[in-house]
């Protein structure tokens, strides 16, 4: 008996993968200069990021993040302790890359908001735009970064402009997420007050749901930044400079030493960036606590 | 509409997405439940017609799951009723734009809930002083206002305190203050004290009513509990699966009660708080004149089988008691009824409550004279009459 048919499809749908490719490049000739306009903006932003960055004397930057740290975890050994890897990272003649690489990271984290924040608010008024958002947003945090890495760099060239667009289609998933989250676990019965009281949508938005879930969306800035971290290697293979690209050498070249430091310096940043921001967001939660 | 200040007129509320289905079916009279699970929808509130006067306190009472919630926000829109209409004083409020209801909401109807409501992110001050922030009124005139309505609720001295350190009766103290602030006309209430224990709870039933006789506000309460729903309400609408089953002055409630469902929602409740001397009351047998012989005296004690009898003067006017032993003593020596009158005796109004009278009941060794405002005698209560009316 022929039992072929257990283990084969009945048909193939023929998928032609060139017309894909050749639909992405003539798109991206056709509207090159839209993606120019994008690109010289983006380049803009990050090198006028990278540049106030650079304008930063150490010590000062150094001072700043040890004062944080003692404000936020109310102990000054902490803020030291963060003061001291800094001063590590600058000592292992890495500061001009770690400025590169937190322009990129800031930059993203920037549009994220600017565009996750109003997104958020607008699904959590809506339940047909959270279920048609849902699946867009599971996409964008699952689909493996390299598959848009690739259109990005067609359409927006190497360099930092497609590394900030990657960075944040990656992350800005949680602040929609967040947002969209802590306005809706709002108790029904403060915002039905807001509205037996005549606020308007934008009085009871401003001054009661945003304020009560302030937390919840503080935490998901402090994702969004995270998963920004955490794309700084990934976004150097589109020729992202920074401490990305030299762990990226590094492993190309076996060059161990060179990773590691720089894969170090990665790591340092992640850990204070964390613990500052996961201190915004505990003040926060105290003041929504009303203590 | 003479004084009436909200009235519905056949308000309905549904909630799902075949409602025009569901309304047949309910309309051919098929149950709630029935309904739900062919189409889905949800009937919270049918057809639901009263009116509010003016100044009462008006209780909606019911199980929850029986449309009371539902109800009471159709009064404020935060429920938009799928049919019927609702009008304050007069003006039919389902037609208003939104700023004509936003202002309605900010003027002349507030609201306190059962969780509280509150704002956790602004303290007491602030959220007292909500509702004339989003008014508009400047700094000052809110400070001032939300500062006279929390000492008026008792909490002069907290107004920086975070919401979290304060105890739930504080809290829903804050609620009534943040209601009033606005001066409305009508005070909307959703179960405000059911998240509290029970000795707070009378404390703040009691501070209700006394806000109500300084502020004289319409009050259309919600409770699950029927003592509360009697001691606090001029009437009482009591609603079962989202249907209004009676609505009646508690007294009124409890002597007629509209179906069995009613009386035993009634049953459960402490009828003392309810029933007036004059349901219980009964006109004595043995009534006397101060000028009556001892021997016609004693005579209508025996006949009646009672051992003592009212005396009563001109135009029923009491006078005291006497007892049929005095009598008969008083017959040997040959005295009158006035000489052996007992004047020190116990009285009370026809519309005294059976809880007023229950202590007096209790210890008087005569069946209570019931007496009107010139002192004539109306009728007497005994203490078989006060237990027999509890059971």
């Amino acid at each position: 008996m022929n039992t072929d048919w257990f283990y084969d499809f009945p048909f193939k749908i023929p998928i032609d993968l060139g017309a894909i490719d050749n639909a992405v490049r003539t798109f991206s000739a056709k509207y090159d200069s839209f993606f120019n306009v994008i690109r010289s903006g983006l380049n803009g932003f990050v090198n006028s990021i990278y540049n106030i960055l650079n304008f930063i004397p150490w010590f000062v930057l150094i001072l700043f993040i040890i004062t944080a740290g003692w404000k936020l975890s109310k102990k000054v050994s902490t803020g030291i302790l963060y003061g001291a890897l800094l001063f590590l990272i600058g000592v292992a003649g890495l500061w001009t890359l770690m400025n590169e690489t937190l322009s990129i990271i800031i930059a993203s984290v920037i549009i994220s908001l600017l565009l996750g924040f109003p997104l958020g608010i607008v699904i959590s008024t809506s339940d047909r735009a959270d279920r048609i958002m849902r699946p867009i947003l599971d996409t964008m945090q699952t689909m493996p970064v390299f598959v848009y890495l690739i259109p990005a760099m067609l359409f927006f060239g190497l360099g930092k402009p497609p590394a900030v667009i990657a960075t944040t289609i990656y992350a800005i998933v949680p602040t929609i997420r967040l947002t969209n989250h802590g306005i809706r676990q709002i108790d029904r019965e403060v915002i039905e007050a807001s509205l037996a009281f005549g606020s308007t949508r934008l009085q009871s938005l401003v001054k009661v749901q945003i304020p009560q879930a302030l937390p919840t969306i503080m935490a998901g800035v402090n994702q969004t930044l995270m998963m920004a971290i955490s794309m700084v290697v990934t976004t150097s293979m589109i020729g992202a400079t920074g401490l990305g690209m030299e762990v990226l050498i590094g492993v190309n070249r076996v060059e161990i030493g060179r990773g590691l430091i720089s894969g170090t310096a990665v790591v340092i940043i992640a850990i204070i960036l964390d613990r500052i921001t996961q201190g915004f967001v505990q003040q926060s939660e105290v003041k929504t606590d009303g203590q | 509409m003479d004084n009436n200040i909200l009235s519905l007129r056949n308000v309905s509320k549904l909630f799902g997405s075949e409602k025009n289905k569901a309304l047949k079916l309910k309309k051919s009279g098929v149950d709630k439940d029935t309904i739900y699970e062919k189409t889905g929808v949800t009937v919270a509130l049918w057809d639901a017609t009263l009116d509010i006067k003016e100044g009462e306190i008006f209780v909606i009472i019911g199980l929850s799951g029986s449309g009371k919630s539902t109800l009471v926000r159709c009064f404020n829109l935060l429920n938009k009723p799928t049919s019927g209409q609702i009008y304050f004083q007069g003006e039919d409020i389902g037609k208003f734009n939104r700023e004509q209801l936003n202002d309605y909401r900010r003027n002349k109807i507030s609201m306190v809930f059962q969780q509280f409501g509150l704002m956790s992110h602004r303290n007491v001050l602030g959220n007292v002083e909500y509702g004339l922030e989003v008014k508009g009124l400047s700094k000052d005139e809110r400070y001032e206002k939300a500062m006279e309505m929390i000492s008026m609720v008792g909490l002069g001295g907290y107004e920086n305190e975070p919401i979290s350190s304060l105890s739930g009766g504080m809290r829903q103290r804050v609620g009534i203050a943040r209601a009033l602030a606005n001066n409305p006309e009508v005070l909307l209430m959703d179960e405000p004290f059911s998240a509290l224990d029970p000795l707070v709870r009378k404390d703040m039933q009691f501070e209700l009513l006394t806000i109500q006789r300084k502020l004289n506000k319409t009050i259309v309460f919600i409770t699950h509990d029927i003592d509360e729903a009697f001691k606090l309400g001029d009437r009482v609408a009591i609603m079962k699966d989202g249907e209004i089953i009676q609505i009646a002055t508690p007294e009124e409630m409890s002597e007629h009660p509209a179906d069995d469902y009613v009386s035993q929602f009634i049953d459960s409740a402490d009828k003392t708080q309810v029933i007036s001397v004059r349901n219980v009351m009964i006109t004595p047998n043995s009534i006397v004149r101060l000028k009556d012989s001892l021997n016609y005296s004693i005579n209508t004690m025996r006949t009646n089988g009672v051992s003592s009898a009212y005396v009563v003067g001109k135009k029923m006017k009491l006078e005291g008691v006497i007892t049929i032993d005095d009598a008969i003593q008083a017959r040997k020596k040959g005295l009158t009824i006035s000489d052996i009158l007992i004047r020190d005796i116990n009285t009370t109004s026809p519309d005294a409550l059976l809880t007023d009278i229950m202590s007096m009941a209790a210890e008087t060794p005569f069946p209570i004279a019931v007496v009107d405002e010139n002192n004539s005698l109306k009728g007497i209560v005994s203490k078989v009459h006060v237990l027999s009316s509890i059971l």
